[in-house]
């Protein structure tokens, strides 16, 4: 063997580029040690354990803002201000999560310790897949990512619903996975790299391969793996299922870190790697994104559970989302990842309003559940009230700003047609929501109307994300600008 | 002469199989078994294209994807026995509790 390739290959590592994936990796490890010499049923310090391993992320990633990008791995990871962005975007969502658990998995007799571990690991597989230039490492960190939430989702191991959850999430997950991989080996057999900027240059070079049917059959395969882990039609069956039957604060969890990582390593692939197939992927996105808004919102319509009118309203957000790389514009793609932050922080604190309203075994979270909530539990009332707003786009909420953007870059770019769309499935949305609220201010209660105890560590969680709805919705320009930063 | 196009046929219509496996079986084990054809017909192609380039890449893909597909095996057939004890059934079928 060639000692100077070896050398090179040591040279190439640069454990700065995966940092705060590092950090996340051996915290967890850490903590899945420190529980199992844990009394059982003892979490509360294993998860301060994982909030300080996600500070300490938050930290290492804050401070690399702005700095040089960090290249590692012979080009397979590339720590750089798109992936900062979206890697504090799970971050804040890993966070709001272990706040509103704990209490939650004590509520409902399952105080796993193992919980918190794998949060962390979804959040590294996360990051990997947004910092990952190279096919390996984004199917790496979606494996992570996926294997650690096919457990969460079905963590409570004695409620079949949790069960169903985890199974089905499973099995569709993994098939969707085969999908992925031979888009990747078609795309590969094409240029022989799996490095994206490499199969980018490729193309530039040979563009008479562009109409090849193996580019086009990958870029469909590949596309089919992504868009099933986004929750976009024709894939979005498994999601309600899957919302519905995880655990409360998994749910909300995987909505959104998850769904913003799969946005990620999507828009690289397809702005790097199949940049030259633009006019195919747009068109093909273009009806995706109309079928996912409008699927996602009719049928969130007649849901009475709300676990699962969330669940299709995430749909919808998704397809919102879509409209952003449709658009592939400056303003269209920092739009997404201002958007993936915005909806962060309304969806979690719209599930941790959730995880304290809902009683052991959660069969009350159903509408008729909500009746007289409002007047009877004001904070929590007023809290979901602010957090439907902003997932009806309305302002001053973080849910208009994102909107906006993402509305703004579609007009620019001269699909019009297709914000026009959104904007009327953004009314649409606003019948399920306002039902909600019409429930929580004026039905009376029913009788047996019980208080739920407000407990620490999620009204600190809800409490966060009002102010972060609020901040990205009342002055959306400075995260913006640092979105636009982003780019690449 | 067997040619890279032999294999890519090959694992082409292994992956057609798995596929077509997985929508119509049943039982949750057997479909899981169709994954796992999907995904070993994707290290089949990787290993035949990798040949073909001369390029190792594709080979490196493949301990990657072992790997995993050994991972998600051990989580899948833990959630499968789970469910297992609650229902007394892997049929898919009586994955029916969620739904619209």
């Amino acid at each position: 063997m060639d000692t100077s390739l070896v050398q090179q290959a040591i040279d190439n590592v640069n454990f700065a580029a995966i940092m705060p994936a590092l950090i996340l990796c051996v915290v967890g490890m850490a903590a899945l040690l420190i529980g199992v010499f844990s009394k059982r049923g003892r979490t509360f310090h294993i998860s301060l354990i994982c909030l300080f391993g996600l500070v300490a992320a938050g930290v290492a990633t804050v401070g690399g803002w702005n700095q040089p990008y960090q290249f590692g791995f012979s080009g397979h990871v590339a720590l750089d201000n798109f992936a900062r962005f979206f890697n504090m975007t799970f971050i804040i969502g890993s966070i709001l999560t272990i706040l509103m658990s704990d209490d939650y998995l004590k509520r409902e007799g399952y105080p796993i310790s193992e919980y918190y571990p794998l949060i962390l690991f979804t959040t590294a597989g996360a990051m990997l897949m947004a910092s990952g230039t190279d096919m390996m490492t984004i199917f790496l960190g979606l494996e992570v990512l996926s294997v650690s939430l096919y457990v969460l989702a079905g963590l409570f191991r004695n409620q079949v619903r949790s069960n169903e959850a985890g199974l089905k999430y499973f099995l569709l997950g993994a098939f969707s996975t085969g999908f992925l991989l031979y888009g990747i080996a078609l795309i590969y057999g094409v240029t022989g790299t799996t490095n994206l900027t490499d199969i980018g240059n490729y193309f530039i070079y040979h563009p008479a391969l562009l109409t090849n049917p193996m580019t086009i059959a990958g870029m469909l395969l590949l596309s089919v793996g992504f868009l099933f882990k986004i929750g976009a039609a024709p894939f979005h069956m498994w999601a309600p299922d899957v919302y519905q039957g995880a655990p409360t604060p998994i749910t909300a969890f995987m909505s959104a870190g998850p769904k913003a990582a799969a946005f990620a390593a999507f828009l690289r692939i397809l702005l790097l790697a199949l940049g030259g197939l633009e006019n195919d992927w747009t068109s093909l996105l273009w009806v995706l994104a109309v079928a996912t808004m409008t699927i996602g919102n009719v049928i969130a319509i007649s849901q009475t559970d709300i676990k699962r009118m969330l669940a299709y309203s995430s749909i919808s957000h998704a397809g919102y989302a879509l409209v952003g790389i449709v658009a592939a514009n400056e303003i269209g793609i920092s739009g997404i990842m201002f958007y993936m932050l915005a909806y962060t922080f309304m969806n979690l604190g719209a599930f941790a309003v959730l995880t304290l309203a809902g009683k052991k075994g959660e069969n009350n979270l159903t509408l008729d559940g909500f009746a007289g909530f409002g007047f009877k539990q004001p904070f929590l009332g007023v809290a979901m009230t602010i957090f439907l707003f902003s997932l009806m786009g309305l302002p001053p909420t973080a849910g208009f700003a994102g909107k906006f953007y993402i509305f703004a870059g579609a007009v620019k770019a001269g699909y019009l047609w297709l914000a026009v769309i959104g904007v009327l499935n953004s009314a649409v949305s606003l019948y399920y929501y306002l039902r909600v609220m019409v429930y929580m201010y004026f039905r009376d209660p029913n009788e047996e109307f019980e208080w739920v105890a407000l407990k620490t560590g999620a009204v600190i969680s809800i409490i966060l994300a009002i102010i972060g709805v609020l901040y990205l919705g009342i002055l959306p320009g400075g995260v913006m600008e640092m979105a636009k930063l982003g780019l690449f | 002469m067997i040619t890279v196009y032999h294999y890519m046929a090959v694992s082409a219509i292994l992956f057609s199989l798995g596929t077509f496996g997985v929508l119509t079986r049943k039982n949750a084990i057997v479909i899981f078994m169709c994954i796992e054809l999907m995904l070993n017909s994707v290290n089949l192609t990787f290993i035949a294209l990798s040949r073909h380039l001369g390029s190792m890449d594709g080979q490196v893909f493949v301990f990657f994807i072992m790997t995993v597909a050994a991972a998600e095996a051990a989580v899948g057939l833990a959630l499968m026995i789970s469910f297992y004890r609650n229902r007394e059934s892997i049929d898919v079928d009586d994955i029916n509790l969620l739904k619209w």
